[in-house]
């Protein structure tokens, strides 16, 4: 299952920067969106896979019993989608703003604060 | 989009959606849920009203303005936070309240610092949800 | 300890929330005044704490540590967390001035508090899954206050603003997965020793690569700053100060936090790169504002450049060197929000930032002329101002350890920084403005709240340069207790076996 899920990491990671090659700021995003993906399988991977039930703890006893799934990676990768989340719905706000008051979403189109070309 | 399928549906999904909300909001302290999912659901309905029945109408049902939603409830968290400082605790610590509990049993209804704090995620999760939606529809 | 430690995250934002609710009164400014004045004394608080117990630590919800959220300051955090507050509440004032009501409406000051909070959060975490969280608060604070207004050059600057930061931060998060499924912890005092025991330590130093190109994007090193230049000019200079004094700083605080106390174990590769980095950093950022002629600009070169000595200081990893790294730091954060201060209160007076454009400032408000001598020439590393004894220190370290060539760098790129000021000098102030205009400071709105933060930043680099012996043995002992986080880990988790 590990190296199923490092597969998945690797392909990800690999289509992601395949995206933010491209010089479209739209790709780019989807290619970022797609890297912190990976980002957080990694970390999920990294509490590492148990067949654990939901560690929950019933009524009565201070701890869960049995073998349980371990909660902490999964809490941070919640966090992590969290942040992620209001980062690229920021971001897509952004891309929306600048091709309104651009007129384009081509990265090497996008000079207006940078200085003139040197002709 | 005007529809009058959707409206309709929308209205009954709306209320479902906020009563559900409310009972993942409350039932979080013990069972998976609390105030991050319910205000997720929240949003879900004040969207599914904004595209049946357009932003102004939803804004106006929200009757407040989202970031200032938003606002109040980073401040109700930090409340609950902050809170500690009466008991000596550290912050953040949780304080229960047990109401009608004979001699500390804990057999009363709970209300505790907690679900203060989980109501402030609930309504900056709405909040903040909310005003990116409401930008993105209106700049469509 | 716990809420002398957390009152300086609590009350930024709770001044953000205040803020943001009074934000179409003029009341909101004045809030976020008197809660910058609050947070001020709260830092002085904190710090007088420290000095007394050396390393102090407190856990949010009495959940011991590893486990729960940790807090910790020792001498570096807090005297950073001291510093930010002093420039908080500076740029507060200036903002007085400089922010219109549009941009007051649009939620500037809560913003601006939050960008405060996310920054004390950086430096007081004691865990690596909370610093990532604390940067994203700043982040996305920063996002908001960069784009504000939204006029054509913030959002082209925003853009590449956005998206290099957001790669880092998949990097650090990365590098964060890698680190837990090595060793089952994230606080930083716990994995100190933990990462020592890891068998398998070329994944350590291949984690450490992730951290330091995070990070480094962060603090703008050499081969990753370019966001910076292309975005530092665009917003208003309340926000631009702030800016360029706090948030490269926050990643060079966390390069040096990491890269003492967690990858210590192959010095001879990690800090090797970090030399390098350092060398060029300064060069190309030197270099890179030598051609440009906007005022903002040249600044925003500048900062690039001076983050290269700071990497220099902790690349030698002697006592010497970073003590130097921790005064540079604290030097560098208040001369260079003064310049950024300074820039905008020119660009009222003449009316743009371009050099070419203006002019004549030295004949019209010769103060602000002598204003602006004060942190240029500390910039520049004159005597006795504060960027002397901050250059002459990284110098002095660099040849006890015989690196000839790193000391000539260090020494030319001073060089080329006075050549950048006196170009400024003689543009902006010298020469006369090209329309004829003759902008006195007296006909300027709002001139006393923009004068005095710019006048309590010069006044604290005299001081620091005049007296530099208590400053000096401060960051001393910073750098001592950096060198050897004994006391930091047992303060953490109890005494160790």
């Amino acid at each position: 299952m590990e190296q199923l899920l490092a597969i998945s990491i690797g392909v990800l990671v690999a289509g992601s920067v395949y995206l933010m090659l491209a010089r479209d700021l739209l790709r780019f995003l989807f290619g970022l969106i797609l890297m912190s993906n990976a980002a957080n399988l990694t970390i999920f991977v990294a509490g590492r896979l148990t067949p654990g039930a939901p560690p929950l703890v019933p009524d009565g006893v201070d701890a869960p019993v049995g073998l349980v799934a371990n909660a902490l990676p999964q809490a941070l990768v919640l966090t992590a989608i969290v942040i992620g989340f209001g980062l690229f719905a920021f971001a897509l706000v952004l891309t929306l703003r600048a091709y309104q008051s651009l007129g384009t979403l081509e990265t090497s189109d996008m000079r207006i604060a940078e200085p003139d070309e040197p002709k | 989009m005007k529809s009058i399928i959707l409206i309709v549906g929308a209205r009954l999904q709306v209320a479902l959606l906020l009563i559900f909300s409310l009972y993942m909001l409350l039932r979080g302290h013990n069972d998976p849920g609390g105030g991050f999912i319910g205000g997720l659901i929240a949003a879900i309905g004040f969207t599914i009203y904004a595209i049946a029945c357009g932003t102004v109408s939803a804004r106006e049902a929200l009757r407040f303005e989202p970031a200032s939603i938003a606002a109040v409830g980073l401040g109700c968290s930090l409340l609950a936070g902050a809170m500690a400082i009466i008991w000596g605790d550290a912050p953040f610590t949780g304080q229960w309240l047990f109401i009608g509990a004979e001699d500390g049993d804990k057999k009363g209804l709970p209300i505790s610092s907690i679900l203060l704090f989980d109501l402030g995620v609930y309504l900056v999760v709405l909040g903040a949800v909310l005003s990116i939606v409401f930008a993105l529809e209106e700049n469509i | 300890m716990s809420w002398v430690l957390s009152l300086p995250l609590i009350i930024p934002f709770a001044t953000a929330v205040f803020a943001f609710l009074l934000r179409n009164s003029p009341l909101g400014r004045w809030t976020s005044l008197v809660g910058s004045s609050v947070g001020l004394v709260a830092s002085i608080a904190l710090m007088s704490t420290v000095l007394h117990h050396q390393v102090i630590t407190g856990q949010m919800g009495n959940w011991p540590a590893p486990f729960g959220i940790t807090l910790v300051a020792d001498l570096l955090s807090a005297v950073m967390v001291l510093i930010t507050a002093i420039t908080g509440i500076a740029v507060a004032i200036y903002a007085l001035g400089d922010i219109d009501e549009t941009r007051e409406r649009l939620g500037y000051h809560a913003l601006f508090q939050v960008l405060i909070a996310g920054v004390t959060g950086a430096f007081l975490t004691g865990d690596l899954f909370n610093l990532y969280v604390w940067f994203e608060v700043m982040l996305i604070a920063s996002f908001g206050l960069l784009v504000l207004g939204g006029s054509r050059e913030q959002i082209d600057g925003g853009v590449k603003y956005v998206t290099l930061n957001l790669i880092s931060t998949i990097m650090f998060l990365t590098g964060i997965g890698l680190i837990y499924g090595l060793t089952g912890t994230l606080n930083l005092a716990d994995l100190s020793g933990k990462l020592d025991a890891v068998e398998n330590q070329g994944l350590v130093t291949v984690i450490a690569m992730l951290f330091m190109v995070a990070f480094g994007v962060k603090a703008a090193v050499f081969p990753l700053f370019f966001w910076l230049p292309a975005s530092y000019h665009t917003p208003s200079f309340a926000v631009s100060a702030v800016f360029a004094g706090l948030l490269t700083k926050v990643g060079v605080y966390a390069l040096i936090r990491t890269f003492t106390l967690l990858f210590d174990g192959d010095v001879g590769l990690t800090h090797t790169i970090l030399l390098w980095v350092a060398g060029f950093t300064m060069v190309t950022g030197v270099l890179g504002a030598a051609v440009q002629n906007d005022f903002r600009k040249i600044l925003s070169f500048h900062i690039v450049s001076q983050i290269g000595y700071m990497i220099m200081g902790l690349a030698l990893l002697t006592p010497l060197a970073l003590l130097g790294a921790v005064f540079y730091l604290l030097h560098h954060i208040i001369v260079k929000a003064n310049l950024f201060l300074i820039a905008g209160v020119a660009k009222q007076l003449t009316g743009s930032t371009e050099l070419a454009k203006i002019g004549g400032l030295y004949r019209s408000s010769p103060l602000l002329a002598a204003l602006f001598l004060i942190p240029a020439f500390s910039l520049a590393g004159f005597p006795p101002l504060s960027g002397f004894w901050a250059k002459y220190i990284l110098v002095k370290a660099s040849l006890d350890e015989e690196l000839w060539f790193l000391a000539f760098v260090a020494l030319a790129v001073g060089l080329m920084t006075i050549f950048s000021m006196t170009k400024i000098w003689a543009e902006v102030f010298w020469k006369a403005h090209p329309d004829g205009r003759q902008p006195a400071l007296s006909g300027l709105v709002g001139r006393t709240s923009l004068i005095v933060p710019i006048a309590g930043l010069a006044l604290m680099t005299m001081v620091v340069g005049l007296m530099p012996e208590p400053f000096v043995t401060f960051a001393e002992q910073s750098a001592a207790q950096l060198l050897d986080p004994t006391p930091y880990i047992t303060t953490v988790l109890g005494p160790q076996p």
